[in-house]
């Protein structure tokens, strides 16, 4: 261009400019090497914090996260470089803050060593993330298994049922040791099934069936099956106990059906039978009504003289990070008891980086939320855009909930905040959610850049 | 579809906003009311996180911390523990503090604002200073004089520099140790029972906690009055008194313990004690005068701290003139801990002016400078100089050949006075011995010590019971101690 820019009395007038966006995959990698120094930051404020030296695994665990962000990266060098570069910097950071936060309160559980495993589930979690990127070359292929996805998201739904309760849900299924919690899995198969078959029939949808009062009914035989799938889904979850999960499919369904139909109506009929269901479970089960009972009261345990009840230590420990937390290593989280690692891992973040630092990790899942709905916003067919904003839309619904259940902003439902929670299925599942999202995004941007116009 | 994937993400922004508007109610605006509640345990954590201060007798810690590794880390630990709990209290973890462990707690666990390098340091760097120390007045061996002095019997000590206040000797007996009570284990709640249940009550602290009928010891108070106010001049003058003596208004016959006391002089009252001579004596002053002058040594005050509080010491203000006769002898509503009667003693050994005693020299940060030192405490006169002079030497005059005797000190001056307090229905009770008393070693310019022992339960016949048979001997040691220090 500067060559050209001399001669430029003669030359020839420039060419129309083809919007080209940036490929960015520099900055990727900055970012990258910016989460992977920030998790071994953590890492040894916590040695330093409790030990007073930096712990001795520091170098390794750097490495170790270090060589698996850069596995990634170059996965997306090769197959998506068109993607939108803060993905998996993302991924990479949450993920490197949940290992710090779960080695730091296993030097509090020494009898309880979750980091280690979730090490491996994390790795795992990256493999599959690349399987994504290489394997997956258009995310477009997906729509062909719409059936293979709902059928295998029902069986995995169902399989726990054949598995004793762990704590009174019944959610994992164990092998060989290694407990799996197929609802994980299952919320990402339910995704692609839902995009999938609203994409093929949203006119249908929208423009067919009776009309009653200002809402448009579409036709059972369009409405019936994915209603269905849905009824099923979450009526398992209640039969399991898992009311987190099947509040989460509830909300990605009427989020797809709304945006896909554009019927404000599906969010009034979501919203009253949300109501509605709520109403009734937590009138009818004794576990969630107990649940109801402690939001409202998350001290009446204290006056009752039985002491804090895990809500009400979460709620302690929150309060005792005030505005810039202990700082890592120096809270007391632990004193939540049981869950700490998985249901309640927020308290720590919460505790030992204060309002500030929850604030971040709060910023960090909106903007991965917010740049799945970029992706959705730029591709123009509506697999694509559905499949991106139910993927989003999972993100930030599971973050929501599990995040204002532990805050006391609503009741409480057992979930793992993605990517920082102790637990196998739920990191694996997140990586393959943001490999999608990278997919996604690389095709939404591709079509930019006009060398894929389709 | 465009719009409507806007309208979800704006439904997404709006569930993040509600996430972090209540993150800050959370940690923000609630946290101070989540902090106070009884149920977070993250005060006492860090209340235990680091070792305690320590608490000094003559320049030795008398008080450790041993860390145990658990929850709540640091527990007190003691040395010679039943020695010093009538000053240190304990440190509980589940029981909270008392005396010097609970009025020093500020600078002992490191919470004391004065403890942090820069004002508000602290609230930014979130840190908590470590604990300081608080060196106290003891004097470790007249402690361990009147602890020992006091071994197998029910009663206390208490020992003041008469011309500053420091308290030189503490001591309650029976006493306890407070070491077991410092975890939160069984062990702490076990050790709490017992001692709780026992019926010596050993927690009790008798030195300024319990108040006692001064009996004759009282009548230094009352001699003072009659002095301050003219009601006797001359102490060699007979007094015209009778004995038995009736009380004004009443059939009641006041009688002596010795002999001679019908119309004694009184010098010759106060070496033989006779209670018919020193109640006229008080009806003589009057009401009035005698509670001015029983305030002025300290009593009817129910604000004295040492720094911890001293149970107030009572002279009854509403008297009719035989309540006033008997409460002119220490009976009847008169009421005095230990400390009072020492306070009494160095009143009479300091030309007559009450130094408010006080038991903290200083504290320091942990390094070992000085945080902050005893202030000037309040000064009473509670009585003339010269009156103070005449009353040290009738006080020398009982030790050198009146009830005192066991008390003298060869090369010392030694003033004292005996008592014995009857208390009890109908005075059915083992009578109380009481001696106070101040001592001036040879080559020093003023006493060194006032002293005031009480003891209970005397394992003497009740007849023989006689704060000069008793109680002398303890306050002549602890003031061989003090004076043979330095």
């Amino acid at each position: 261009m500067s060559k050209a820019g001399i001669t430029v009395a003669t030359a020839d007038p420039p060419a129309p400019a083809v919007r080209r966006l940036p490929r960015r995959r520099g900055i990727e990698l900055a970012l990258i090497v910016l989460a992977v120094l920030l998790s071994v930051y953590g890492y040894c404020a916590v040695g330093l914090a409790r030990n007073g030296t930096v712990p001795p695994g520091a170098a390794g665990y750097g490495a170790g996260l270090g060589v698996l962000a850069l596995l990634a990266h170059l996965a997306v060098r090769l197959r998506a470089p068109h993607a939108d570069p803060l993905l998996l910097p993302i991924g990479v950071l949450l993920n490197g803050l949940g290992l710090v936060l779960i080695y730091r309160l296993d030097l509090e559980t020494p009898g309880d060593r979750a980091a280690p495993a979730q090490l491996v589930w994390s790795t795992l979690g990256v493999a599959l993330f690349i399987l994504v990127v290489l394997v997956l070359r258009d995310h477009r292929v997906l729509q062909r298994y719409t059936y293979v996805c709902v059928a295998a998201a029902l069986v995995l739904l169902t399989l726990p049922i054949l598995f004793p309760a762990v704590n009174g849900a019944r959610i994992w299924i164990r092998v060989a040791g290694f407990s799996i919690q197929p609802g994980e899995f299952a919320k990402v198969l339910l995704a692609v099934f839902f995009a999938a078959y609203l994409a093929a029939n949203r006119n249908a949808l929208a423009y067919t069936g009776r009309r009653v009062w200002r809402l448009q009914l579409p036709t059972g035989r369009v409405l019936g099956p994915i209603v269905a799938v849905w009824l099923v889904s979450v009526g398992v979850l209640i039969l399991e106990r898992d009311l987190g999960t099947s509040l989460l499919f509830f909300g990605l369904f009427v989020v797809l059906l709304y945006v896909a139909t554009g019927r404000t109506g599906w969010i009034a009929v979501g919203l009253l039978l949300a109501a509605l269901g709520a109403v009734a479970v937590g009138r009818l089960e004794p576990h969630v009504h107990g649940r109801i009972e402690t939001w409202l009261h998350p001290f009446a345990s204290i006056e009752a003289g039985e002491g804090a009840n895990q809500l009400a230590q979460s709620l302690f420990a929150f309060a005792e990070g005030g505005l810039l937390g202990t700082g890592l290593g120096l809270g007391h989280s632990v004193l939540i008891g049981f869950a700490v690692k998985s249901d309640f891992i927020l308290a720590t973040a919460g505790e030992e980086l204060g309002f500030a630092g929850l604030s971040a990790v709060f910023l960090l899942y909106g903007l991965l939320v917010e740049r799945g709905y970029r992706a959705g916003l730029a591709l123009r067919e509506p697999f694509g855009r559905l499949l991106a904003v139910g993927l989003a839309s999972l993100v930030a619904l599971q973050v929501f909930v599990i995040a204002g259940g532990v805050t006391g902003l609503i009741p409480l439902t057992g979930m793992a905040m993605p990517f920082l929670a102790q637990g196998g299925s739920s990191v694996v599942t997140n990586w393959a959610i943001v490999a999608l999202l990278v997919r996604v995004s690389d095709s939404a941007r591709r079509q930019h850049d006009g060398q894929d116009g389709r | 579809m465009t719009r409507h994937i806007r309208h979800a993400g704006f439904f997404c922004a709006l569930l993040l906003v509600a996430l972090l508007v209540n993150a800050a109610r959370v940690q923000v605006v609630q946290a101070p009311a989540y902090d106070r509640n009884p149920a977070n345990r993250r005060p006492d954590i860090a209340r235990y996180e680091q070792p305690r201060g320590d608490i000094l007798v003559g320049g030795r810690p008398v008080t450790g911390s041993k860390d145990t590794r658990e929850h709540l880390r640091y527990e007190r630990t003691y040395t010679d523990g039943p020695l010093y709990a009538p000053v240190t209290g304990f440190a509980s973890q589940l029981y909270g503090t008392t005396l010097l462990e609970h009025s020093e707690d500020g600078i002992l666990s490191g919470s004391d604002p004065m403890l942090a390098p820069f004002p508000l340091w602290n609230d930014f760097t979130r840190a908590r200073n470590s604990g300081g120390d608080v060196v106290t007045t003891l004097d470790p061996a007249a402690q361990r004089a009147a602890y020992e002095g006091l071994a197998g019997l029910k009663g206390a000590v208490a020992a003041v520099e008469p011309s500053t206040g420091r308290i030189l000797a503490l001591v309650s007996r029976p006493s306890y140790d407070p070491q077991p009570l410092s975890g939160n284990g069984p062990a702490a709640a076990e050790a709490w029972r017992r001692l709780n249940a026992d019926r010596d009550r050993p927690m009790l602290n008798r030195a300024i906690r319990q108040t006692y009928p001064p009996g004759s010891t009282f009548k230094v108070v009352t001699l003072a009055a009659a002095l301050d106010a003219g009601v006797v001049t001359d102490l060699d003058a007979p007094t015209d008194s009778p004995d038995p003596y009736t009380l004004p208004g009443t059939r009641t016959r006041l009688t002596n313990a010795s002999r001679g006391c019908r119309n004694a002089s009184v010098r010759e009252a106060f070496t033989l004690s006779c209670n018919t001579v020193f109640a006229r004596l008080g009806v003589a002053v009057g009401a009035p005068d005698m509670t001015a002058t029983a305030r002025a040594f300290g009593f009817n005050n129910p604000a004295l701290r040492v720094p911890f509080p001293v149970a107030r010491s009572t002279f009854d203000t509403s008297l009719d003139r035989a309540q006033l006769g008997l409460s002119s002898i220490g009976q009847y509503n008169t009421r005095a801990t230990p400390l009072q009667m020492a306070m009494v003693a160095a009143a009479v050994a300091n030309g007559g002016q009450v130094r408010e005693p006080y038991l903290v020299e200083r504290t320091t940060r942990p390094g070992g400078s000085i945080l902050a030192t005893a202030g000037s405490r309040a000064v009473r006169q509670a009585m003339y100089p010269s009156t103070a002079v005449r009353l040290r030497a009738l006080m020398r005059e009982v030790v050198e050949d009146g009830t005192g005797w066991r008390a003298a000190i060869r090369g010392s001056k030694v003033g004292g006075k005996t008592g014995t307090a009857q208390h009890g229905r109908r005075n059915s009770g083992t009578p109380y011995a009481w001696f106070i008393s101040w001592a001036q070693g040879e080559r020093d310019l003023a006493p060194r010590v006032a002293v005031a022992v009480v003891v209970e339960d005397a394992e003497a016949e009740r007849r023989n019971i006689s704060g000069g048979g008793d109680a002398a001997p303890i306050a002549r040691a602890v003031m061989e101690a003090v004076l043979a220090s330095r």
